[in-house]
């Protein structure tokens, strides 16, 4: 077995060609480790499909191309409540190489974007223009097919969206674990209240228990701990050499409650 | 560091005034590194940066199992595989068993360079395909077929030190490296531990546990070699013992190593993880059956599964202590662990010994430290290896200790430490002490309140006198005494001889002795003393290989 | 295995190579444009060792498919200062900001794809700037301090 590279002139051309044995290539962080190894053989499609690069703004939300990298996030002002999420991933070449498109399939301990992505309740739009919540998509994601671009909802205000991810090296690590919180207000109470863990299961989930602490009441810090006590219900982190499953388990809800702490 | 920061104490001038010299032209002065300008320039010879025409790769297959039977390897179909030049087996090596230490006639040959029966622990390496890239050799290495038959496995010091647990080297059946052809393990005695924690007012124990610690350098270890005119053979290595690397190539090829132009010295860091000339015999095998370059290099999760760490060691300490903090007795055993093989671990401990107890006088010291074999990738050496693993477990002690007699830790140590002219427990004065001074400056540093009288101590007062005795009486024992092997010639030269008959542990002799006297106590450091000044004069040198002696 | 041309500018000359299929740019520039300034360190983008810059920006070359560099601009630390020493040589070499030597191109081109972009960086855009390479020997300070020497203009070329 071998590698081979073909070379695509559109997404389109690319799902076509995909087949069940091919692997598609976007910015290289997460495939070509494995070519390296010798662990990814056979056929390897990539496209150099300028629609994959863009970023178009519209009023409540902001349609990011699968293959716009980190460090277009970071140089885009229509994206600065995702600016630190993408300063999180990586050290700068891995900014300037990763994609939102890998970070949609990336598995733990990668796959920070994403966590944000889940609690703004994005909706990813497939190669073949099929749409589905990113919740769908992160279920079915090993049969989706090749993603287009991620529809992202804008936050109304800037303390109704954060993210934090914990890592133990500074400035760059992986992930500890991860978690993103939107909370959207209406007069005073929350409204549609979402909060999404990274590393806490085998793609980034919601927290569900700790949502629905939160839902329809005001943030107060009585609230907070409240939520934070709920943090883990339903979900069942994984022990790697990061960190164990029980520790996780135990500094999950110490974690979500700083990062409300910041949304009051 | 600011510029207004000035030093509390100035050791060169106060302390080591006889020894450092004031027309120092380098010492102090800022200087550029002689390999520098090859460093920012890209341009520093490191050994990949090597490039041969027709350069072959070389790549292993490995164990999946901590231990297990080989029953059978099957190469055929990796042969046979596109790009494929060759693959080699344990029969391929001409003499395929060796222990680093051989050279220094230390240790029994215990480790193949491909094993052919048996392996011991998980990466282990059983063949070698050399083929014509990376790729194509990781792609043979997959289509290599070993029978294996997995064995019992320990991976526990203590537990692999029982009675009945697996044995890793037939050689070693207790699992235990055998010292001096006489112990299982390095013994210090000192004086008389037992009878002193008797009369010790508290007695402190404690259990430290150190993980392996893998040096990680940023270039990956590895090797190329290629045939060069009239039979010899060059190799760009990146070791960091290049005559340790050259005389293990030349013992396992039997080569002569006139016929060996080994070339390195430009290190992609290696902290001691560079020492274990696995790479070189290897590549130079390969470039003498292949006839062209071949290049040995370890990826990054090679590096990091079977480079051969720091070893994990555990330690027990026990610590006689008077309620005034003065600490009369202190008891190690130690258990190294060295993996499945010896490489370095055996020397490691000599040194540790050496260095037992610590900075600190006491009158009575005991240690057994054992280098124990378990089914864990081999340990080798790193940064001050054999003695690291102990000071932390001896600092973290000595704050046990500060608490169990409620003192603070820095006064305990400031007590207990070694002053000029003290006995150490090897039998050698003490000189050029400054564990006192350290502390001091540390809690000024940290602002740690230290007592008037323990700011007035001084490494050069109130050292040597009656703290500069021999003990008069020193408990000794039999333990842990082994028979058939020899004291004067470790290195087998046969290689491949079963282990000497009889070589296995005898239990615990015990040893009648007459009344001991009461053990030792050291006199409190006396603050009217004059200062004692002779010491510093002293010449003798403690040497680290004095351990290789034979006794 | 297919075989493809590349051509490219490396540093200020224009190269033309061919790749094997799945070769990376790390092998592609040592084997096959003759480069060894880059360095293999771990093959899986975490060290950093092999970083080069594309178009000016910092990559991993080691996660980069050699044949994508078609018609772009490389430089690598091979490169740099081939008249006289870049300030950052200098000051590397004036602040012992290496010592193996084996991270040290990685760290310069992440440097230099700083200072490029933001000639007066504060200490904390440095340290993030240079926090995809990793260095075993120096405890970073002294890299911290030459990069620093370059930018608040102690050290020039």
């Amino acid at each position: 077995m071998a590698v081979l590279v073909e070379s695509h002139a559109t997404l389109g051309d690319a799902q076509r060609a995909l087949g069940s044995d091919g692997t598609y290539l976007g910015g290289g962080t997460l495939v070509m480790r494995e070519v390296n190894a010798g662990a990814l053989q056979g056929r390897i499609l990539r496209t150099s499909d300028p629609a994959l690069r863009q970023i178009r703004p519209s009023l409540d939300s902001v349609e990011i191309g699968a293959g716009v990298t980190m460090a277009m996030i970071l140089a885009e002002r229509d994206l600065a409540h995702l600016h630190p999420v993408a300063r999180a991933v990586g050290g700068p070449q891995v900014r300037v190489m990763a994609t939102v498109g890998g970070n949609l399939f990336a598995v733990h301990p990668y796959g920070d974007l994403t966590v944000a992505l889940l609690a703004l309740g994005a909706r990813v739009v497939s190669a073949g223009g099929a749409q589905r919540p990113i919740e769908d998509f992160l279920r079915e994601r090993d049969r989706t097919g090749l993603v287009a671009t991620v529809q992202v909802p804008r936050p109304r205000e800037p303390r109704g969206f954060a993210f934090l991810k914990v890592s133990r090296v500074k400035p760059k690590g992986v992930s500890v674990l991860s978690v993103a919180a939107h909370l959207p207000r209406d007069g005073g109470r929350l409204r549609g209240v979402r909060i999404a863990f990274g590393a806490m299961g085998p793609t980034p989930l919601r927290a569900q228990a700790a949502e629905r602490v939160l839902e329809g009441s005001a943030l107060t810090p009585d609230l907070i701990a409240r939520a934070a006590a709920a943090a883990t219900d339903g979900l069942d982190p994984p022990t790697d050499a990061l960190a164990s499953a029980w520790y996780r388990r135990e500094v999950a809800g110490v974690h979500l409650r700083r990062l409300l702490e910041r949304m009051l | 560091m600011s510029g207004t920061d000035q030093p509390m104490i100035d050791f060169r001038k106060q302390f080591f005034a006889n020894e450092r010299d004031d027309n120092l032209n380098e010492i102090g002065k800022p200087t550029r590194r002689q390999d520098i300008t090859g460093h920012v320039t890209g341009r520093s010879p490191f050994y990949d940066d090597h490039l041969f025409e027709g350069l072959l790769h070389m790549r292993c297959a490995r164990s999946p199992h901590h231990a297990a039977r080989i029953r059978r390897i099957d190469a055929s179909a990796a042969e046979r595989m596109p790009g494929v030049v060759r693959v080699l087996v344990g029969r391929d090596v001409p003499r395929n068993l060796n222990t680093l230490l051989s050279l220094l006639d230390f240790g029994i040959d215990d480790e193949p360079l491909l094993s052919t029966d048996r392996v011991r622990y998980r990466g282990e390496p059983v063949a070698a395909v050399i083929a014509t890239s990376d790729a194509r050799a990781r792609d043979a290495v997959a289509a290599i077929r070993v029978d294996w038959e997995p064995l019992p496995h320990v991976l526990d010091v203590e537990e692999a030190v029982k009675p009945g647990a697996p044995v890793v080297l037939d050689v070693y059946p207790t699992n235990k490296f055998v010292y001096h052809g006489k112990y299982d393990h390095q013994k210090l005695r000192f004086g008389d531990v037992e009878a002193a924690f008797r009369q010790a007012d508290i007695v402190v124990e404690g259990r430290y546990q150190m993980s392996p610690i893998e040096q990680a350098p940023m270039e990956t270890c590895g090797a190329i070699a290629a045939p060069e005119q009239n039979g010899r053979f060059v190799c760009h290595t990146s070791t960091q013992a290049l005559f340790f690397s050259l005389a293990t190539a030349s013992k396992t090829l039997e080569m002569p190593s006139s016929r060996l132009h080994f070339i390195g010295g430009t290190v992609g860091g290696g902290f001691g993880g560079k020492v274990d000339s696995i790479h070189e015999p290897l590549a130079v095998l390969g470039a003498m059956l292949t006839g062209r370059p071949v290049k040995f290099m370890w990826d990054r999760e090679e590096e990091m599964q079977v480079g051969a760490p720091r070893g994990a060691e555990r330690w027990y300490l026990k610590d006689g202590v008077m309620r005034d903090g003065r600490i009369v007795a202190r008891r190690f055993t130690g258990y190294f662990d060295s993996g499945a093989y010896t490489r370095l671990s055996s020397y490691a401990i000599i040194k540790g010994v050496g260095h037992l107890p610590g900075p600190y006088t006491i009158p009575n010291v005991s240690a057994d430290v054992y280098c124990v074999y378990t089914n864990r990738t081999p340990a080798t050496a790193m940064r001050g290896f054999g003695i690291t693993g102990v000071d932390f477990a001896i600092e973290a002690h000595m704050d046990k200790v500060a608490e169990a007699v409620g003192m603070n830790p820095v006064e305990l140590r400031i007590l207990n430490a070694y002053r000029d002219g003290d006995m150490k427990a090897h039998r050698r004065l003490a000189k050029n002490c400054a564990l006192i001074e350290c502390c001091q400056v540390v809690a000024e540093k940290a602002g740690v309140k230290l007592s008037p009288a323990m700011l007035a101590a001084a490494s050069t007062r109130d050292g040597g006198g009656e703290r500069a005795r021999l003990p008069s009486h020193t408990a000794t024992d039999e333990n842990g005494r082994v028979q058939g092997y020899q004291a004067s010639s470790y290195a087998k030269k046969g290689a491949k001889q079963p282990p000497p008959p009889g070589a296995l542990a005898l239990p615990p002799a015990a040893r009648t002795e007459a009344p001991r006297p009461a053990a030792a106590q050291p006199p409190p450091p006396s603050t009217h003393t004059p200062a004692a000044t002779a010491p510093r004069a002293g010449s003798m040198r403690f040497s680290s290989l004095s351990g290789f002696r034979k006794r | 295995m297919a075989m493809k041309p590349v051509t490219f500018t490396l540093n200020t000359e224009a190269k033309a190579a061919f790749t094997e299929d799945g070769q990376n740019l790390l092998d592609f520039l040592r084997r096959g444009a003759g480069d060894l300034s880059p360095k293999y360190g771990c093959g899986q983008g975490t060290c950093g060792a092999c970083t080069v810059l594309v178009d000016g920006e910092p990559h991993l070359s080691c996660l980069v498919l050699a044949e994508t560099v078609q018609g772009r601009r490389v430089e690598t630390t091979a490169g740099l200062g081939q008249a006289r020493p870049h300030a950052l040589q200098e000051a590397f070499m004036e602040r012992f900001a290496a010592q193996c030597g084996y991270c040290t191109p990685g760290m310069l081109m992440s440097a230099k794809a700083l200072l490029d972009r933001n000639p007066r960086p504060s200490r904390e855009e440095v340290i993030e700037a240079i926090a995809g390479n990793l260095c075993r020997c120096t405890g970073y300070e002294p890299i911290i301090a030459a990069i620093l020497d370059v930018a608040e203009g102690r050290i020039r070329a």
